[in-house]
């Protein structure tokens, strides 16, 4: 790489026998003055509206309208109260519960299984089955939504958390399976080798001697799996609008927010929003290390 | 053993296979179909109609406003989030006050800031449309009541309201939350590049722009170009943002219409479902437009190091 070597003109009238320790030192604290501003002002960009949200959270509507980037009077817990059992909160947090929990657990066992075989044993078809797979990371999801609706509709599958499971399942695996075989492919061989040469037999391999070793590798998909479905949005809104007790988390969010714009129950509305954004954000300052590996893992080399 | 090995490979495809045939594959192939035909979807008997939903199409003034602001988006939403993202990446890891036998440092810190600027990057995205719904409000929001806090209190603008802003809004909350992704993943990019590339270039007299350009970024353009794939699928759905934030059917005036969103009311509210499949197959062409330029765009030597 060439890195071009001319110099800026003097401005001053001093010798241009200028150190490079003191030029660069002086060019590094403006520098660093600059950087800090500039990093500081999206830091507050970032954080500001979550705190308007969470005060808001806090205040009477009359607050929210009247003075709204001034602290709460008094720490209110009504709105919050309201939030989880009247507008059913609770409820989306154990449905988004039970159907995220069976579909990262299909995601993980189904995209491992299939990972594996593609990625250490040769066979005709090993290439065309991959690339189908890896093909659906690139498709436009909302193209298949139409069609979707109707063979989910023929299996009687539309509105239940089996049907939701699966789907989730399906459009998870080719991301899954695309990160997990290229992490198959790097493990050694030799110990899988060893345990068929003991007699383990191929399935017994993979689950007490591939998996285990594979456990980075999972818990980095398995954070981005877990995040996505928790997440999911698009998937429900069009596949489980039967039954408004059936709703999941961000669906559900977002019907309240319709409904509670109607009551005019603002307070409700961000209490809700901050309940919903709250579990996230703390899981994630907790394994913050993990979770920027696991949704970063798929654009690094 | 053979035999084995054959029995254990079905056995292990068979279920993915299956579930990934029925609910990604089949959709997708089924809706190229529909594409051609009537059909309403709520009735089971339609016929084909060959190219009729694609002459429509071509004289769907909505349609074509729906592209022109998809491929707005689409050069857009890169630019600004992978630019954002490099600057701050860069200021992060190069920024720094000098310290001893060093000659670029990070910022004090900025663990810290990297933490932060990832916030959005963990939520859903309904929870951030709904976010910025509110904040945008002309009355209540936290936008213009900061505006009037500091003294602009004649600028209040309808933002979401008003056409010739509301994509503007949606683009920058769209921005908004995807920024700290890429800053965490140039960071992750720019801490692997050897600091004596740096102190070489800077005892030759270079700048830190200099730096930048002719050692930061082309050594990260494989991430950068991996990037720019990421923020172009996103900028070609859009959907949970413009079903959430805007008003009405995608906008006032259609003027946050975008395809993905375009499609969803055919099918689901007009009961168009054929007609909404030709919209689709009209945006995977986009998509795949896309994927070629920047792949044609993209390829460069790569440098190993």
């Amino acid at each position: 790489m060439s890195v071009s070597t001319e110099t800026e003109a003097p401005q001053t009238g001093r010798p241009v026998i200028d150190s490079p320790r003191g030029r660069l030192g002086s060019e590094g604290r403006v520098l660093n003055v600059f950087s800090h501003g500039v990093l500081v002002i999206w830091g507050l960009m970032v954080t500001m509206p979550l705190l308007w949200a969470v005060m808001s959270a806090f205040k009477t509507d009359n607050e929210i309208f009247t003075s709204p980037w001034s602290l709460p009077k008094s720490l209110r817990f009504d709105a919050w109260r309201r939030a989880w059992t009247t507008a059913h909160m609770s409820e989306y947090f154990l449905n988004s519960l039970i159907v995220v929990a069976g579909s990262l657990a299909g995601t993980m066992l189904l995209g491992a299984m299939a990972a594996y075989v593609l990625a250490r044993f040769d066979f005709p078809g090993n290439r065309l089955i991959y690339f189908l797979f890896i093909g659906g990371m690139s498709f436009p999801v909302i193209l298949a939504l139409v069609p979707l609706f109707f063979v989910m509709k023929n299996m009687e599958l539309l509105n239940t958390y089996p049907g939701l499971i699966l789907v989730y399942i399906a459009y998870s695996l080719p991301f899954t399976v695309f990160f997990l075989t290229g992490f198959f492919r790097t493990l050694p061989t030799e110990v899988a080798e060893a345990a068929l040469i003991d007699g383990a037999s191929h399935s017994r391999t993979f689950f007490q001697v591939m998996l285990p070793m594979a456990k980075p590798g999972l818990i980095s998909v398995g954070t981005f799996n877990f995040l996505g479905q928790w997440n999911q949005y698009l998937l429900p809104t069009v596949l489980n609008v039967g039954d408004e007790h059936k709703r999941l988390l961000p669906q559900g969010l977002v019907a309240l927010a319709a409904s509670q714009q109607y009551k005019g129950d603002w307070s409700g509305l961000f209490a809700g929003l901050v309940m919903a954004m709250l579990p996230v954000l703390g899981a994630y300052v907790v394994f913050q290390r993990q979770v920027q590996a696991g949704l970063t893992a798929g654009s690094l080399k | 053993m053979q035999h084995g090995k054959y029995r254990f490979i079905a056995g292990f495809l068979l279920v993915p296979l299956a579930v990934y045939g029925i609910f990604v594959i089949s959709p997708f192939v089924q809706a190229i179909y529909y594409s051609f035909t009537n059909w309403t979807g709520l009735s089971g008997d339609f016929r084909v109609t060959g190219l009729e939903n694609y002459q429509r199409l071509w004289h769907d003034e909505v349609f074509w406003k729906a592209v022109g602001h998809n491929v707005l988006l689409l050069l857009l939403l890169p630019l600004l989030t992978l630019g954002l993202g490099l600057f701050f990446a860069f200021m992060l890891n190069v920024g720094g006050r000098r310290r001893k036998n060093a000659a670029v440092a990070g910022v004090r810190g900025s663990g810290v800031y990297k933490i932060i600027y990832f916030f959005p990057q963990v939520l859903s995205l309904a929870i951030v449309a709904l976010l910025f719904q509110f904040a945008y409000n002309p009355n209540s929001g936290a936008i213009n009541s900061f505006l009037s806090a500091i003294g602009l209190d004649s600028v209040k603008p309808d933002w979401l309201g008003d056409p010739k802003l509301a994509l503007w809004c949606v683009t920058a909350v769209m921005v908004w939350s995807n920024v700290g992704f890429y800053v965490v993943l140039f960071s992750a990019g720019m801490a692997s590049i050897p600091k004596d590339f740096y102190e070489a270039a800077l005892l030759d007299g270079a700048n830190r722009l200099q730096t930048f350009f002719r050692i930061t970024l082309p050594l990260l353009w494989d991430t950068v170009q991996t990037g720019w794939v990421y923020m172009g699928i996103m900028a070609l759905d859009g959907f949970a943002f413009i079903q959430i934030m805007t008003m009405g059917p995608g906008g006032p005036d259609y003027s946050t219409e975008l395809l993905s969103y375009y499609l969803y009311t055919k099918a689901f509210r007009d009961g168009q479902a054929g007609y909404a499949t030709t919209v689709g197959v009209a945006l995977l062409i986009v998509t795949m437009i896309f994927a070629g330029i920047v792949m044609k765009l993209g390829r460069r030597e790569r440098l190993e190091f």
